[in-house]
């Protein structure tokens, strides 16, 4: 990690680069500083703090916040008296460890690398373009990113939402959307794609703070494209935010309030009084693009933002350098995570040569062995988590109450419990105190647990030795009016952990080995790339596909928004498929049947037709999922009836065909027909941007074509907007409808007509177009029965639901299966691939290692008790539990790498027989009896 | 000019150490990588960091 480091130089060729670094001083020695603090108490000198988005101030010598990596104070020298005006150097003697050093130099490093991921993420939008809203001049207009940081508990209000005015709370607020996107005065003609989901998220936040705030949000389109995210905004409006249809022409100050000026789509001009204005600005591309490229040589597109193509999303235009997050064009998390998994796997498949020639292997030290009758030692760190915490539960009260606990020989607070330097104390004082338990009163095991098990295991510990109080959702969260039960709480959790502790046991850690293959399920454009990416890293695959042959939905395609020519790229992608050595393709196929785990699954395959219809049995270690999804057909607007009425995919290979009259004289079409709550409650994606691509190559055609477009909200998100300003220009008039005043269509003799509401006119209008075109939506192909063979859980739309929505958008709950394309949620082609090859980096972890290690919490049968009935087996929700003959008696056992520990067998065995590792029925007794054992507290 | 030289087979550098390049560091390590993380501010994070909760979860970003 090269923190505080510039980029000024890139030499080679993709295989064997050399890069320049140059490392600024910290002004602080990075391995003698304890991140104390103390600098900073003693700094005299005050600084704007840019990570609270200069709305607090600190100091030169900080540290961003407690929690950063490294956690190593620094000193920013365009502000410190010593490094501007050779005075003060206070800090120098304050620091106790004599970590500051003036003297220190900037150094210059050079890097031989084999691959570069560019991910510098992106700029914000100069305050010029906001002025005209007031920004700048009224204190109370903020950005969103001011706003964020205003909401946050640890940042400088403590999560209180003030007018900075007057200090009063503010009782109407207002979101302006579109602020420095899709707005070419400002030369940055794209949407954001991200600016709408966080205003929504925003305003919900604030909601939860004070339920009486009076929000509004001001939009042209709300674009929460992204899956289940119109949800967010249904749940919004439910508690009252209102969503206005308009643009904000001014903000200016009105006596002690802000006046919104702004125009509705009837052409009205109106006005509204608000205390606090928040700005959703848009995402820029980062300040050091035209920097970046000129080092790298890669191309930037019209808007600086990295140049990439739609069949390769991440490859910039050097060899040997990809892209990854928002430098690739706006994005929000999820989809910046997949990328960058994306680009790891194109960077690993360039180097598979010399993969695994630079690693070291992490060291720990020899597990120190804890045995049964040891004396238990336990030690009690009780985390302020800021003041997340601590604002609500008296922490201090909570530890000294443990201290007085049976067996406990050590307890204190932590201000931050997850800093770096909180780390090292656990470590000391386990050393100091030979501690052999810890349990750790802070936050979520399920984020915290295993950095905390980390911890155990540098200092020598078995990591199941640890047992984790969560007393920030469970006492500061939730009883926060009640801080006194809060605190009372926390002590009866804290007591119930130290009763668990004094029986808990070090656990082995276990691994197993695994079949370097994968199984991929479906050969669409997501399964060809997954399995293709596989093969650059090394990897055999078995492409399964339940057609007649390979290429999917892209066989349906003719050109993309960006005018590729899909059909010469799926016939590439399809030749590389079939001519791969590593990727076995069968047709007509199905998964019939899959049994073991992560690393060890042996599936029965059926392939073929008729008689020629086969089944094998296949091993491999990974599943990636892309069984896909199709065009929705809604028993609506006459689709299927008239001749008139096409879809746009039928549309679109009208177009692609020859026929003179393929591109009709008028055209009304119609979004959503079929999504957002008509036949299927999402938004799909991918629709505006189909409507738009069939619009442009309509007017290419034909530029005389009349185009009607009825719509709910454009989502052109990201650089598709320029495509929407184009048709636009081009005369395509777009109406927007009520989802309570949908358009209708009849059929009359020949003709069909269009009935809708014109918003901007005002008045019905009747329509009689050559043509109709509907955009349908998307729906997942039959997910039920892999749902069902594989243990998967699918989203009420019938998408698989991924492990983490955000921060692991590929994995499924079930190890070793991962997702990606139609069968995760609507996307287009691009972001498709990408996820593609980000599925293959997360299979390919396992295949790399060749082993996977199986968490020691599982369950185990203690084969004396189990008197063989099977109940266990029939339970199991994982396919984890088998019987075996054992001695001629049926005998039930685990399979530790598939079992999931979620305790189904242990609670239902008649005989006790079956115990779950570090929760056995002894310690969770133990736990229920110390919740009764209330005492003095 | 005493230059340092880091030298390593199989090694990949990763320019901005937000959420994206943690991400692909990661990722990269599991596969059998070396990474160096090139970070222009003082430590990585990016702009997640000063995020307060994050949709739909509610999770605290850091």
């Amino acid at each position: 990690m090269l923190t505080n480091a510039d980029f000024l130089a890139l030499e080679g060729t993709a295989g064997n680069f050399t890069a320049t670094i140059n490392l600024r001083p910290r002004y602080i020695d990075a391995d003698a500083c304890t991140a104390c603090g103390l600098c900073t108490q003693y700094c005299p000198k005050h600084h704007v703090d840019p990570y609270n988005e200069g709305l607090a101030i600190t100091r030169p010598i900080h540290i961003d916040y407690a929690q950063a990596v490294p956690a190593t104070y620094y000193i920013d020298p365009s502000s410190c008296l010593f490094l501007q005006h050779e005075t003060c150097q206070i800090c120098v003697p304050v620091c106790q460890s004599h970590a500051i050093n003036f003297k220190q130099q900037p150094e210059e490093r050079k890097l031989n690398i084999g691959a570069v991921i560019l991910s510098p993420g992106f700029g914000k939008i100069d305050p010029k373009t906001l002025a005209k809203f007031s920004y700048g001049k009224h204190p109370d207009v903020v950005t969103s990113f001011e706003y964020e940081r205003m909401t946050t508990a640890s940042g400088p209000f403590m999560g209180e939402v003030k007018c900075f005015s007057d200090g009063r709370h503010p009782k109407r607020m207002a979101f302006i959307q579109c602020v420095g996107s899709r707005d070419i005065g400002c030369n940055n003609g794209y949407c954001s794609s991200v600016c709408c989901m966080y205003a929504i998220k925003e305003a919900l936040v604030t909601k939860e703070h004070d339920p009486e705030v009076d929000i509004t949000i001001y939009y042209m389109d709300i674009r929460t494209q992204g899956k289940d995210f119109d949800a967010a905004r249904e749940r919004a409006e439910a508690i009252g935010v209102k969503f206005v249809r308009a643009k904000v022409a001014d903000v200016t100050p009105w006596e002690n309030h802000l006046q919104l000026t702004y125009a509705t789509l009837d052409g009205q001009h109106k006005f509204e009084p608000f205390d606090l204005v928040v700005l959703s600005v848009g995402l820029e591309s980062p300040k050091d693009a035209q920097k970046i490229a000129d080092i790298t040589k890669i191309d930037l597109n019209k808007y600086d933002f990295c140049a990439t193509d739609s069949f390769n999303p991440l490859q910039t235009s050097q060899q040997g350098i990809v892209v990854a997050g928002a430098f690739q064009g706006p994005k929000d998390i999820p989809e910046s995570v997949t990328q960058s998994s994306a680009a790891a796997s194109l960077a690993a498949a360039s180097l598979k040569a010399v993969r695994g020639k630079g690693v070291e292997m992490k060291i720990y030290p020899e597990e120190q062995v804890v045995a049964a009758d040891d004396e238990v030692r336990i030690g009690v760190f009780v985390c302020h988590c800021g003041i997340n915490i601590s604002s609500v539960v008296d922490c201090a009260a909570v530890a000294n109450y443990a201290g007085d606990m049976k067996n406990v020989t050590f307890y204190t607070e932590n201000l931050y419990s997850c800093s770096q330097d909180a780390q090292e104390v656990i470590k000391k004082k386990i050393k100091e105190h030979k501690l052999n338990r810890v349990v750790i009163a802070a936050c979520s095991p399920r984020t915290h647990e295993p950095l905390f098990q980390e911890t155990l295991r540098d200092a020598g510990l078995n990591r199941n030795l640890f047992e984790m109080v969560n007393i920030r959702d469970q006492c500061s969260w939730v009883h926060a009016g009640e801080p006194e039960l809060a605190t009372i709480k926390s002590k009866d959790l804290v007591r119930m952990a130290v009763a668990k502790a004094r029986l808990i046991q070090p656990l082995p850690e276990q691994t197993v080995p695994v079949t370097a293959k994968a199984l991929v399920i479906g050969a669409g454009v997501a399964g060809m790339t997954a399995a293709l990416n596989l093969a650059e890293q090394g990897f055999d695959s078995v492409l399964i596909e339940k057609g007649d042959g390979i290429g999917g939905n892209l066989q349906n395609l003719h050109y993309t928004l960006a005018g590729d020519a899909v059909q010469s790229h799926l016939k590439t992608l399809v030749d590389k498929v079939k001519q791969s050595k590593k990727v076995d393709v069968l047709c007509n196929a199905e998964l019939v049947q899959t049994a073991g785990f992560i690393g060890n699954f042996a599936s029965v395959i059926a392939s073929g037709k008729g008689k020629a219809r086969v089944e094998q049995t296949v091993d491999h270690g990974v599943i990636i999922v892309a069984t896909g999804g199709r065009e929705h057909r809604p028993d609506k607007y006459l689709l299927g009836k008239s001749k008139k009425v096409v879809t746009q995919q039928e549309l679109e290979k009208q177009l692609a065909g020859k026929a003179k009259t393929r591109a009709p004289g008028s055209i009304v079409m119609i979004q959503c027909a079929g999504s957002r709550g008509d036949d299927l409650n999402y938004c799909s994606k991918v629709c505006c941007n189909h409507a738009l691509k069939n619009i442009l190559k309509v007017k290419e055609i034909n530029p005389d074509s009349q185009i009607v477009v009825l719509y709910r909200d454009m989502r052109t998100y990201g650089f598709a907007e320029d495509a929407y300003l184009e048709a636009r220009k081009m005369g395509v008039v777009f109406i927007p409808y009520e989802v309570d005043l949908k358009p209708e269509v009849t059929e009359k003799g020949a003709k069909v007509q269009v009935r809708f509401f014109d918003s901007i006119m005002q008045e019905e209008v009747t329509m009689s177009p050559d043509l109709v075109a509907l955009s349908v939506g998307i729906v997942p192909d039959d997910t039920d029965t892999l749902s069902k063979l594989l243990k998967l859980p699918v989203t009420a739309n019938k998408f698989f639901l991924e492990a983490h929505v955000k921060l692991r958008p590929v994995e499924l709950s079930v190890s070793g299966v991962y997702v990606c394309g139609l069968a995760h949620g609507p996307k287009p082609v691009d972001e498709t691939i990408v996820q593609a090859q980000a599925a293959a980096a997360k299979a390919a972890i396992p295949l790399v290692k060749g082993y996977v290690k199986v968490d020691p919490i599982v369950s185990s049968v203690e084969q004396d008790k189990c008197i063989g009935c099977g109940l266990c087996v029939s339970l199991c929700p994982y396919g984890a539990i088998v019987m075996q003959k054992v001695d001629g008696k049926r005998k039930a056992e685990t399979i530790s790498a598939s079992c999931k520990a979620c305790g189904i067998c242990a609670a239902h065995c008649p005989t006790f027989a079956i115990s779950m590792g570090g929760f056995t029925n002894e310690q969770i007794n133990s736990q229920i009896e110390a919740f009764g054992a209330t005492g003095d507290r | 000019m005493g230059k340092a030289m880091n030298h390593r087979e199989g090694s990949v550098m990763i320019l901005g150490g937000g959420i994206a390049g943690i991400q692909a560091a990661l990722d990269l390590t599991e596969l059998g990588f070396y990474v160096y993380l090139v970070e222009k501010s003082p430590a990585v994070g990016g702009v997640m960091a000063q995020l307060d909760k994050t949709f739909p979860t509610n999770d605290c970003s850091l």
